[in-house]
Order: C-alpha cells, then sequence, then structure tokens
C-alpha cells in the first residue's frame, strides 16, 4: 500500500521505562493480549514496564456513554497519573484506544485552560490526599510495538507469510479513532494513513490491504451501541466495511482498539445469523487479531496462550495456513490446564 | 533627461502588461522573470474560460509587444533583495547583479496549492486522483488518459481543493476554480462525450461576465452533474479507480460513488516571496499572506512604501482580465510616482 | 430459524450512484430540457401550496428522482395541485409542472 504522510507524522517513543495503563474490557474479550503484550516487552524485549495492581479503569466507557461528569474523569486521570509517579515512572503506556485519546485530550485541555489542571489538583487532593505529575509522554501499546518491531523482526519464528507460495499474507489494519483522528499528531503515520499497525504488518513479512471503507469507523461508539436495541446503526458500520474488504481476499484483520478488535470479530457472527453472509474467502469470517495476538504468533506463542479462543470467527485457519502447530485438545484450557468450557449453540 | 526605470518582478501576464503599460507611457521598464520564459502560470493551461481563447494566444500577443517595444527582459532572475532608497530602489539578483529604478512592481503571482496537503483525498497515491493543472496538462497533450491508458468514462470534479478550508489555513476563495471547473467540465464532455462527469461544490461562484451563461449551457448542453456536496474522502478500488464519499448536501444524504478519475480544483495561495517582500519592505499581508495596498479602492496597488507597488495575483486570487486591469493601474500610478520625483 | 438479537441492521442511507438506475432521470432530462438548470434554490417548494400543508417537497422529490432514488416518490407526487406556482416562481426557468407530468408518468406506481 501506497502512502506518503508517513514522514509528516513521527513521534518520539521513548525505549524504557513505562507505566503500563491496562483496558477494563480488553481482558475479557482478548484475554491473553495484555498478558503477552508485558511479556513480549519484558522477557523478549527487556523494557521495563510496570503493571500496577492499583490503577482503575480511566471511566472512559462511562464518560462516553454521559454517565461520568468530565471533571470527574480528570480527577480519575489525575490518580492514574499519581500512581505513576508514585511508581518512579513519567512515561505512560495505555493498552486502551480510548485511554489513549482522553489522557491525550485531557493534557492538551488542561495545557489550554490550566484553571482546569488546577481544579483537578485540588479535587485529587480532595479525595484522596494524592498530588500528581503529568507524564513526559504519552503512547499507546501498539506505538511501543511498533516502536521494537524490527526487533520482534529479528526474533521472528514466523512471518507473516504463505510458507508453501511464499505469498506475503494480506492483512486489513483497524485503527481505533480515537488513536489519531482527535489529534493526528499523536499518532504514527497520522489519521488518513496512520502506519502504525501497517509498520508491524510489514515489517514481519505481510502485506497491508487499502480498501474503500479502510478509514471508516468500525460503529462502535459508546452510548451507541451499549442499549441492545440500538445496536442496528453500530453493526451497519461493520457491515459497511466487511462489504467493502471482501473483494480483496484477506487472510485477517488486525486492530489496535478493544472495541474494534471486538465489534469486527463479533459482528461476523451476527451478521451471519441476520444476514446469512460471511466475507472470509474460504466462505468462513475473516480472523480477527490484536496487534499483541499477531507479535505473539510472531514470536511463536502458543495461540492457546495467547486467548485465542475465545475469538468469535475461528482462527484454526489462520494458524494452519501460517504452519503454526497446536494442540486442539488444549484449546479450551486454560493456565493451569483447567477446562475453561467451550461455546455451544447459542439461542436453542 | 532620460526616461524614469521601473523594474517589474514577475512576468507573468500582470507584469508582462505592466512592463507594456509603463513603455508606452513614456518610462523605461525591466521585466524580471525567474523562469526560463514568459507567462507565469498561465504556460501549463490550454484554453482560457469563458471563450476557450488558447492561453498561448494571450501570453503571445505579450510577448510580441514586449519584443515591438523593445523592452529590457531578464530571464532566470531571481531576486534576493529589493532596496528602496531615497527616489530609487535596488533590486538584486541571486547571481549577484543588481539593477536600480526610480521605482518597483511586484507582480510576482501566486502558488498552486499542492494538493499532498489534503491527505483524504490521495494525491500522488492513488494514480486516478489528479489536480486541475494535471488535467490542463492532458488538454495541451491532446487526450486525457487514466493511468491505464484508457480514456475516462466517468469524472468527478472537487471545487475548492486548498481553498476556503481552515483545516490548512486558507480562508480566501482562489475565485476562479468553480468556472475553471465548469470549463473543464465541458471540455471534458466535449472530448468524450460518453464520459460522465460530476462536479462536486460548495458554492457555484460564477462571478465574472459570461461565466453564469457557461454554467447553464453545462448543466443543460452538456448533461454535467452539479453536486452541492463537498468530498470528504475518497480511496482506490481494486480496479484503481477512484471512490468517493460525499453528502448530497440538497438530499441531505450521504452519497457515494465510484469514477474513473477525480480531479481536484486546485486554488491559489500567496507566493512564499510575499512574506519576504512584506517583511524586506515593510508593507502589509492579508491574513492568507497576499501583499497588500495602503487600501482597497484607489490605493489598492499603492503599498505602504514609497516607490514600490503592486499588481496581479500577488494582491490575491485573480482572473486574467483582472490581473491586466491590475497591473494596468499599478503602471500609471507608478508612472504618476516617478514623474513627481525631481 | 434465526436467532433473536433485539435489534436488525440498519438499512444503508447513502445514495450509491454506483447501483442506482437512472433511467428514469435520463429519461425526463430528454422530455424536460430546462429541468437540469435547477440549482436547488427551493423557491418551487417556497411557494408550493402542497407544502404548506403536507410533507410534499418538490425541490427534495425531484433531486431525489435525479440520483435514482425514486422509490416512494409516485405516491408523493399526488399531493401536487398542478397549480402551476412554482413554474412562475423558477429563477432558472426550470419548467417544473413539465418535470411534474413526466414525473407522475415515468415513475412506478405502487
Amino acid at each position: 500500500m501506497k502512502r506518503y504522510s508517513w514522514e509528516k507524522y513521527q513521534k518520539t517513543i521513548p525505549d524504557d521505562h513505562f507505566y503500563y495503563a491496562r483496558s477494563c474490557i480488553r481482558q475479557n474479550f482478548f484475554p491473553g493480549s495484555e498478558a503477552v503484550f508485558l511479556k513480549i516487552m519484558g522477557d523478549d524485549l527487556g523494557v521495563d514496564i510496570f503493571d500496577d495492581a492499583k490503577h482503575t479503569s480511566c471511566t472512559g466507557i462511562g464518560y462516553h456513554s454521559d454517565i461520568v461528569p468530565l471533571e470527574t474523569i480528570m480527577t480519575v486521570v489525575a490518580r492514574q497519573f499519581s500512581l505513576m509517579s508514585e511508581a518512579g515512572y513519567k512515561n505512560m503506556v495505555s493498552s486502551c484506544i480510548t485511554s489513549f485519546g482522553l489522557y491525550t485530550e485531557i493534557l492538551s485541555m488542561w495545557h489550554h485552560f490550566p484553571e482546569l489542571e488546577e481544579k483537578t489538583r485540588a479535587n485529587l487532593k480532595a479525595a484522596t490526599g494524592r498530588t500528581f505529575e503529568k507524564p513526559e509522554c504519552v503512547v499507546h501499546s501498539s506505538d511501543l510495538m511498533f516502536h521494537f518491531r524490527d526487533r520482534i523482526a529479528e526474533k521472528a519464528k514466523v512471518r507473516l507469510v504463505d510458507p508453501e507460495s511464499g505469498r506475503p499474507l494480506k492483512v486489513v489494519e483497524h485503527i481505533g479513532c480515537h488513536y489519531a483522528k482527535i489529534f493526528p499528531t499523536a499518532g504514527i503515520g497520522g489519521s488518513e494513513f496512520p502506519y502504525v499497525l501497517a509498520g508491524m504488518v510489514e515489517s514481519w513479512g505481510g502485506e497491508v490491504v487499502d480498501y474503500p471503507e479502510r478509514r471508516h469507523c468500525c460503529g462502535f461508539g459508546f452510548r451507541n451501541y451499549l442499549v441492545q436495541a440500538n445496536r442496528g446503526a453500530p453493526v451497519a458500520n461493520s457491515r459497511q466495511k466487511f462489504e467493502s474488504m471482501a473483494p480483496y481476499k484477506l487472510d485477517f484483520i488486525v486492530a489496535n482498539c478493544p472495541g474494534c478488535t471486538m465489534f469486527l470479530d463479533k459482528w461476523q457472527y451476527t451478521i451471519s445469523e441476520i444476514e446469512g453472509v460471511t466475507y472470509g474467502a474460504d466462505g468462513h469470517g475473516i480472523p480477527v487479531l490484536s496487534y499483541e495476538e499477531m507479535a505473539g504468533l510472531v514470536l511463536g506463542y502458543d495461540p492457546w496462550d495467547l486467548g485465542m479462543q475465545m475469538h468469535q470467527v475461528g482462527v484454526e485457519p489462520l494458524l494452519n495456513k501460517l504452519e503454526i502447530e497446536y494442540d486442539h485438545s488444549r484449546k479450551y484450557l486454560g493456565n493451569n490446564g483447567k477446562y475453561i468450557s467451550h461455546p455451544t449453540e447459542c439461542g436453542l | 533627461m532620460a526616461a524614469k526605470r521601473v523594474i517589474v518582478i514577475g512576468g507573468g501576464v500582470a507584469g508582462m502588461q505592466a512592463a507594456i503599460t509603463l513603455k508606452n507611457n513614456g518610462i523605461s521598464p525591466m521585466l524580471i522573470e525567474r523562469d526560463i520564459t514568459l507567462g507565469g502560470k498561465l504556460t501549463r493551461w490550454d484554453r482560457l474560460f469563458p471563450c476557450g481563447t488558447p492561453a498561448s494566444e494571450v501570453i503571445g500577443k505579450q510577448i510580441e509587444s514586449l519584443s515591438e517595444l523593445g523592452i529590457r527582459t531578464v530571464l532566470c532572475g531571481e531576486v534576493s533583495e529589493i532596496t528602496p532608497g531615497d527616489g530609487h530602489v535596488e533590486v538584486a539578483l541571486t547571481d549577484g547583479s543588481s539593477y536600480e529604478a526610480e521605482a518597483v512592481i511586484i507582480t510576482t503571482g501566486f502558488d498552486l496549492f499542492n494538493a499532498t496537503v489534503k491527505e483524504e483525498y490521495g494525491y500522488k497515491i492513488y494514480p486516478n486522483v489528479i489536480t486541475s493543472a494535471d488535467l490542463e496538462d492532458m488538454f495541451k497533450e491532446g487526450e486525457v488518459r487514466c493511468a491505464d491508458g484508457s480514456a475516462p468514462r466517468s469524472v468527478a470534479i472537487l471545487h475548492c481543493v486548498g481553498s476556503r478550508d481552515s483545516q490548512i489555513g486558507h480562508g480566501h476563495c482562489s475565485r476562479v476554480c468553480c468556472i475553471t471547473g465548469v470549463k473543464q467540465a465541458i471540455e471534458l464532455k466535449q472530448a468524450y462525450p460518453d464520459c460522465e462527469v460530476y462536479n462536486f461544490y460548495m458554492d457555484m461562484r460564477m462571478f465574472g461576465s459570461g461565466y453564469e451563461e457557461l454554467y447553464k449551457e453545462a448543466q443543460q448542453k452538456y448533461r454535467i452533474n452539479f453536486v452541492r456536496g463537498r468530498i470528504s474522502e475518497c480511496s482506490g478500488t481494486l480496479d484503481s479507480r477512484v471512490r468517493i464519499k460525499a453528502e448530497d448536501t440538497l438530499a441531505g444524504r450521504p452519497l457515494k460513488m465510484t469514477v474513473d478519475m477525480l480531479v481536484l480544483m486546485i486554488g491559489k495561495q500567496a507566493p512564499a516571496t510575499n512574506a519576504k517582500f512584506a517583511s524586506e519592505l515593510g508593507i502589509r499581508l492579508s491574513e492568507d499572506g497576499f501583499l497588500k495596498g495602503v487600501d482597497s479602492f484607489d490605493g489598492a496597488t499603492v503599498t505602504s512604501r514609497k516607490g514600490i507597488f503592486v499588481a496581479g495575483t500577488a494582491t490575491g486570487p485573480k482572473n486574467i482580465g483582472e490581473s491586466m486591469a491590475e497591473a494596468v493601474t499599478a503602471a500609471m500610478k507608478a508612472v504618476e510616482y516617478v514623474n513627481s520625483l525631481s | 430459524m434465526m436467532k433473536k438479537f433485539g435489534f436488525t441492521i440498519n438499512a444503508k442511507r447513502a445514495i450509491d450512484l454506483d447501483i442506482n438506475d437512472r433511467s428514469i432521470a435520463r429519461q425526463v432530462a430528454a422530455r424536460v430540457p430546462s429541468w437540469s438548470l435547477c440549482i436547488g434554490c427551493g423557491g418551487c417548494s417556497a411557494t408550493c401550496t402542497a407544502g404548506a400543508l403536507t410533507d410534499y417537497n418538490f425541490r427534495k422529490l425531484h433531486l431525489l428522482a435525479r440520483r435514482g432514488e425514486t422509490s416512494a416518490l409516485r405516491k408523493q407526487l399526488n399531493n401536487c395541485m398542478l397549480c402551476g406556482k412554482c413554474t412562475l416562481q423558477c429563477p432558472r426557468g426550470v419548467n417544473t409542472r413539465g418535470v411534474i407530468a413526466a414525473l407522475m408518468e415515468l415513475l412506478p406506481g405502487e
């Protein structure tokens, strides 16, 4: 895929010492992703990342659903910053795109309206007795994976190519809206031709597919889909993307946002049930991976340790294509070998 | 007494017209052009609105007059500095030469907007996204071709690219793109009658004489489709065509379509030299970087710096007739000024 | 049996000119050449008697016909009283009454 904006949107990413802010929903939908991110950074790359049990949800879901007021979320975010300072860190790495967008936007608001920062400091002090330092750098965890993509490529056990034909796998990358649409300069490659996931895919042997609805939102929103009866519009947005990408005969989709990854994976099932349509070249769904799962496969992690048994669209055809060995009997066994149950026909 | 001297900087239509006017009024002009040829941006244009006059004819006549009048012309002359003194001005070029005169007229024109700045349109990424200037190149070559060499069967023309857009800090209207869009749409239909042409516009600003008539001709005779709505993004398709997204604002519905070619009507922006001249000479710039006269009326071509006059698109977007008329005004203001010097 | 999700998937709202059939628009344009001159000023709808009392909007209706969005337009046209005021008003000289007559004939019925 051709692009030129990449040069224009560089971003300074430190090499070491990060405070990790987890996502509040990812561990349910893609339960291995955050764990493997920490493993890759720590064990494979030797990067110091602090995973703090004390931090909370950034309350972004509540904020974007009109439940949590701006003043409250600013105070919660200030507490995360306080925990970061307390732990001796200056760089924040966020696992969630919306948290990343909120941290960036809140810092920008404080810059433009210093009285908001003062108010937040007073609120945090009153509520918790804490003070905080603002981070020197806020990055998304996909930025960090991008930063180390060439080192990962050096250690790769699997390349994103079809071993039989040598053909690069065709990959659709989907970037969460809050990554670069609010602040294009905060994202690698900007908002129109983002490079953060594309850089990983290309570095690991795959080929990024540009398709007409590439920049379209997956439809997640927050308030927009939380009420079940309102989900017709969100799912229609994902459908718009699937219809547009299907003719390119993809091998998989990779995304960097909790909501998008979940939507693009789960809605394929919903659409197949409601409309009887699937979008994969093999007549099934298109596998949807988080970038940590993609990196994990490249580095030779076991797919079931990556949590890929939790996907709605089965990943086995992709694993087979990549000639990745896996033990089918272990699919529904958890970390400790305990049976974690398996999907059954629902609605029957 | 030797004839008074005036240096004209910029050999486009305005500069040439100013030099001709000066000479015809007893002044000794000198024309300095940065490029290897005279004619400025017009050298790239094929035919002109509203009557289809060849651009080469307009430039050709002026070049002929310059030569008949024996006007001294310096080509490939890049001005490095303008130094005004008491009753005279010195113009130094980057090659080390310098010239003196009693007055200077700045007619340095405009820069074409760089369409890659509007990343959402994918200019230079999607091969069938081109600019209005690229289309003129094709008209000059005699055929319009898609990247694969085929004649286009459907073309979308997007107005206001680089104009009236706060995203890129260009608040101004470039004025001539609307009518250029209509002109180019008609030229496409004349060359390829079966080609469907769609003009996407925010407003149709048909200010000039004969423009509204041409617009109506485009609608009725050529059946060109006008859609009020700005294309928000475009992308390539599997067969290298261009998929566009807009709103049909009059229908209040999103609109999508795939075309063989998208033409971006790129606007005019102040040339980089304007800021340099303005700071060196202490003359004012408009918000969008165009040179400003002392007022918008009788003093539009007269700057706050004695002996420095301005005309043409260096002072703001204009059509050719307007540029020439302003050049004549600036020349006559310069004549008045130099003749008033003892 | 289809699973119940508690919602259905929204229909597409975009006018898709790649798939819309615009043959009726071509026929109207051939029959009433002045139709092409519309600039969407809305003078026709502003003066329209039917538009004042119903949600009939001739400006929008004939634009949708031009884009090939013809479903449900025929029934709306029945609101028109053929009074002719829109034609008197049009600054571009569009024979709006002629357009209405052509659309009544060409648009598919209920």
